[in-house]
């Protein structure tokens, strides 16, 4: 019995790659419709299918592929000429075989279903032939009772068959394809040709089987974990002290670090799959969708043979598929419209795999309509996933991110294919889950290309590790940017407070700290010790990024790099957000890995509701380059904090209250040979308390579009370079909105509006200067 | 159900406890640790069992008696679960005794708290008490709420 299970079990994983064989020769021939060897590799599979499964005794399943047989038979000896009509009734009939297998595997037999209506649409294609005009187009009549058994088929709901509007098309197609005359030779260089193939391709068969074996993925798994494990004890090897004292042990312990890394090596390639086993299926997902939305797509596939981990083969492979379908569905416009926009007819899908720096970059290109960032916006708002004062304060690379938040979709209606708007967040989260990335680069009416990011492997990383409270953590590299390590006086100068979130200049930029000791709850006891003495000279962090979003990790130290080999936690422990796993160190001790997200997030929701402080810093981190500036920071009279634009400031000067003249009612000051407007800030603004003891003034000349006027301010306080986040609008003359600028409410001044209510004349400015020179 | 059963048995403040031969994998000394922060109490830390990261419940604090002093360093009975080894942790290991089902008894009904949840049943020995744990639900441990 158990033989038998074993032969019905052999059976269902070669049908399964012979019917993905069939698929793709099947699209193949297509294109090329006089590939013969393709036809001649079709029919072999299919009847490899069929004999086996008389002798198993599912004689449903082997009466479905007979008739397909006895169809493939004709074709391939040129009686009756491959149709888009026949093609995609043998692309049925291989899903309906799947459906078959799947049964088989699930209760032993072959369904109840007999699938009459495709056998009987298979039988009528061979009558084509029957007509006594076997390499003519098929008889109109044959057309017509074939759309009339479409027809039939759908009201009957038979699944997995064809829907009528495909048929038609095809039909059309069909009769298009048997037009073209290349046929006629190969009626008679057909059948030798095609044995040929057989015996040939036979062969080649039995080489692969013989050089290659199947090994059950459980067996490799185990083997993975035991090198795993090799390696660890190899590190506890390598640190032992002993091995200094002894030549010969330390000649050896190099030998077994060297082997050992190459099993390590070899093991590791074992469990890596070409990419080209998800990309085989995209061509058939391809022209299904685009018959299903009336698009011409063509799918072209690059670096097929780009390989990565079995696991993250997995895991990638509904992500994928679903970008694929979503450029289809999507980016890729109707004939008419792309006829139109000055674009071929047919668009063009383009899959691309590569090695990069360690990674597998994949890139799914399509030459569509690209994505309308204005569109993306006014659903996001429609959605209400983001208000539309966020939205103004975007930058384009930010909108387009907006597609990967849950409940967004921005196809105008609701497809089979997509548009439920569960799709993109799901692709983005199951990327990341691996560790890897996702981007979008897009040009309207031009195309969109989605760029994924992701590691080699899964099962051994590179990890940072650090130390805190004496507890050793490990953090994957693929999260880390840098480390920063400040002492002494920088503790002060770089790190500062925030309405109680602390907060690092790096670079400019502020950066939220978040104190690893603190989250873990390690501050009370262990790392007591810790901070008191060290902490206060020296600060480690660890610049690490996750979704996004940036944030310094403080340590208490920082340790080495290792590669890891990340293990599960216990179910006790999987409810805990801050970890992703544990490991073996080197010396034999568990440590575990700290989950980069799960940190972040922790760290957001610790922090109070409505801190608003907090949530401009990670909107200003998110918001990249778009909005920085540069300010100079000025304090006038009781009103706080302003801030004037630097790139309008010409000068700043300090100058004698005696040198302030007035010219028709108005302050004016002698500058450079100007008569430069005076104007004293505190009165604009109505602040008052401005001091005029003093007889040193600070003025800031500012200059814009050949205007300049001089402003008097009481203190000049910084220049910063910063995202500017503009929390409202201001109503008062003069000031143009309010933000918060390192923390602190500040008014940016309307320094437009000053100037054209100032300023003299534009034109008697360079006039004036005219004459003087 | 007359067939005699085979406990391996160990001690816990003065308690004598026992889980089924067929569910313990081995007992080892004690071993370093690492500790989780964030875990529940019960959860001691992650011992490494040749190889195996190994989740290590304390079960004093499982059962919610008083944790034990430091001087004696806790032994560890690992269990099998269906979810692979973990690791209970006792004051001392006993032998493996063989009793006979007419000594069980169901606990008594007075019984409170997690101790009621937990075990399931008590052998009446001769001059003490012998108390059967659920495996099962010792190793179920609470996640711990957030904070």
């Amino acid at each position: 019995m158990s033989e038998m299970d074993a032969a019905i079990q052999e059976f269902l994983v070669e049908s399964d790659e012979n019917l993905s064989q069939v698929e793709k020769d099947l699209l193949e021939l297509e294109s090329h419709p006089d590939g013969q060897e393709a036809l001649a590799s079709i029919f072999r599979a299919i009847h490899t299918v069929k004999g086996t499964c008389s002798f198993l005794g599912y004689s449903k399943l082997e009466s479905l592929a007979h008739t397909g047989e006895t169809l493939l038979s004709l074709l391939r000896d040129g009686d009756i000429s491959l149709s888009g009509e026949i093609t995609t009734a043998l692309l049925s009939m291989v899903d309906a075989i799947r459906k078959m297998l799947a049964c088989i595997q699930e209760s032993n037999h072959d369904g109840e279903e007999d699938f009459a209506e495709l056998k009987s649409l298979l039988t009528r294609l061979q009558k084509g032939s029957d007509a006594g005009i076997p390499m003519a187009a098929p008889a109109p009549a044959a057309i017509q009772s074939a759309q009339e058994e479409h027809s039939h088929t759908d009201e009957n709901d038979t699944p997995e068959t064809l829907v009528p509007a495909q048929a038609e098309e095809h039909s059309d197609e069909g009769a298009g394809t048997a037009e073209i005359p290349d046929l006629s030779g190969l009626r008679t260089l057909g059948n030798p040709g095609g044995d040929k193939a057989e015996k040939g391709g036979a062969s080649h068969g039995l080489s692969a089987v013989d050089s290659s074996i199947r090994v059950d993925v459980g067996l490799l798994d185990k083997l993975m974990n035991m090198v795993g494990e090799l390696v660890l004890t190899r590190n506890q090897i390598l640190q032992c002290p002993i091995l200094l004292d002894d030549p010969s042990l330390q000649t050896s312990s190099q030998r077994l670090s060297l082997i050992t890394s190459e099993l390590q090596e070899g093991i590791m390639k074992t469990r890596m799959q070409p990419i080209g086993n998800i990309f085989g299926k995209f061509p058939r997902v391809v022209r299904d969708l685009a018959l299903a939305c009336g698009k011409q797509i063509r799918i072209e596939m690059e670096g097929k043979g780009t390989e990565l981990d079995k696991t993250l083969i997995e895991a990638i492979k509904d992500p994928l598929t679903h970008l694929v379908r979503n450029s289809v569905d999507h980016g890729i416009e109707a004939s008419d419209i792309r006829e139109a926009r000055g674009k071929s007819r047919e668009g063009l899908l383009l899959l691309r795999a590569y090695h990069e720096g360690g990674q597998v970059n994949i890139e799914i290109t399509d030459d569509g309509g690209g994505i309308n960032t204005q569109r993306v916006a006014e659903t996001a708002i429609k959605r209400g996933v983001v208000t539309g004062e966020q939205v103004s304060k975007m930058s384009e690379r930010e909108l387009l991110n907006l597609i990967f938040l849950p409940g967004f979709s921005t196809a105008a209606k609701v497809t089979n294919v997509s548009g439920r708007g569960v799709g993109m967040d799901v692709v983005k989260t199951n990327i990341e889950k691996i560790g890897g990335t996702i981007d979008i680069q897009t040009k309207l009416e031009k195309g969109t290309t989605f760029k994924l990011k992701v590691p080699l492997t899964l099962a051994i990383i590179p990890a940072l590790i650090i130390t805190t409270g004496e507890e050793r953590f490990a953090i994957p590299q693929v999260s880390l940017l840098e480390l920063v390590r400040l002492e002494g006086e920088q503790i002060k100068k770089y790190i500062d407070s925030l309405h109680g979130t602390s907060v690092c200049r790096l670079r400019g930029q502020l950066l939220p700290l978040l104190y690893l000791n603190q989250i873990v709850g390690l501050s009370s006891k262990h790392a007591m010790a810790t901070m008191n003495e060290e902490h206060e000279e020296v600060v480690n962090i660890v610049v690490l990024q996750a979704d996004g979003q940036r944030f310094g990790l403080v340590v208490d130290e920082i340790n080495d790099t290792e590669e890891i080999v990340v293990k599960p936690l216990s179910k006790q422990l999987k409810g805990i957000p801050v970890f992703a796993g544990a490991t073996i160190m080197g010396d034999g001790r568990v440590a575990l890995i700290l989950d980069v997200l799960g940190l972040a997030n922790r760290a957001g929701m610790a922090i109070p509701q409505g801190d608003a402080s907090r949530s401009d810093l990670s909107d200003s981190l998110k918001a990249g380059q778009g909005q920085r500036q540069t300010l100079l920071l000025v304090k006038v009279g009781e009103s706080g904090q302003l801030a004037i634009p630097l790139s309008m400031v010409a000068r700043l000067e300090e100058i004698k209250t005696t040198a302030l003249e007035e010219a028709s009612g108005n302050e004016v000051i002698q500058y450079r040979g100007e008569i430069l407007p005076f104007i004293r800030l505190c009165q604009v603004l109505g602040s008052g308390g401005a001091s005029e003891d003093g007889e040193a003034l600070q003025m800031v000349v500012i200059s814009h579009e050949n205007k300049r006027i001089g402003l008097m301010v009481d203190k000049i306080v910084d220049i910063v370079d910063e995202h500017v986040q503009v929390k409202r609008r201001s109503t008062k003359s003069g000031l143009l909105c309010s933000a918060v600028i390192q923390g602190r409410v500040t008014d940016v001044l309307d320094v437009q509006q000053l100037i054209n209510e100032h300023a003299v004349l534009p034109e008697g400015e360079p006039a004036g200067e005219l004459v003087e020179v | 159900m007359s067939d005699p059963q085979q406990y391996c048995t160990f001690y816990l403040a003065n308690l004598y406890f026992g889980v089924s031969v067929l569910n313990v994998q081995e007992v080892i000394k004690f071993q370093p640790m690492t500790f989780v922060p964030l875990a529940s109490r019960a959860v001691s830390g992650l011992i490494n069992l040749r190889g195996q990261i190994v989740t290590a419940i304390d079960l004093r604090r499982r059962l919610e008696l008083e944790d034990r002093e430091d001087s004696e360093p806790p032994m560890n009975v690992v269990i099998r679960t269906d979810e692979g080894p973990v690791s209970l942790l006792v004051d001392d290991i006993g032998d493996v005794l063989e009793v006979s089902d007419s000594s069980y008894e169901p606990p008594p009904s007075t019984m409170k708290g997690v101790a009621k949840e937990l075990i399931t049943g008590v052998h009446k020995l001769e001059g003490r008490l012998l108390l059967i744990l659920d495996i099962a639900k010792v190793v179920m441990v609470p996640q711990l709420k957030e904070v």
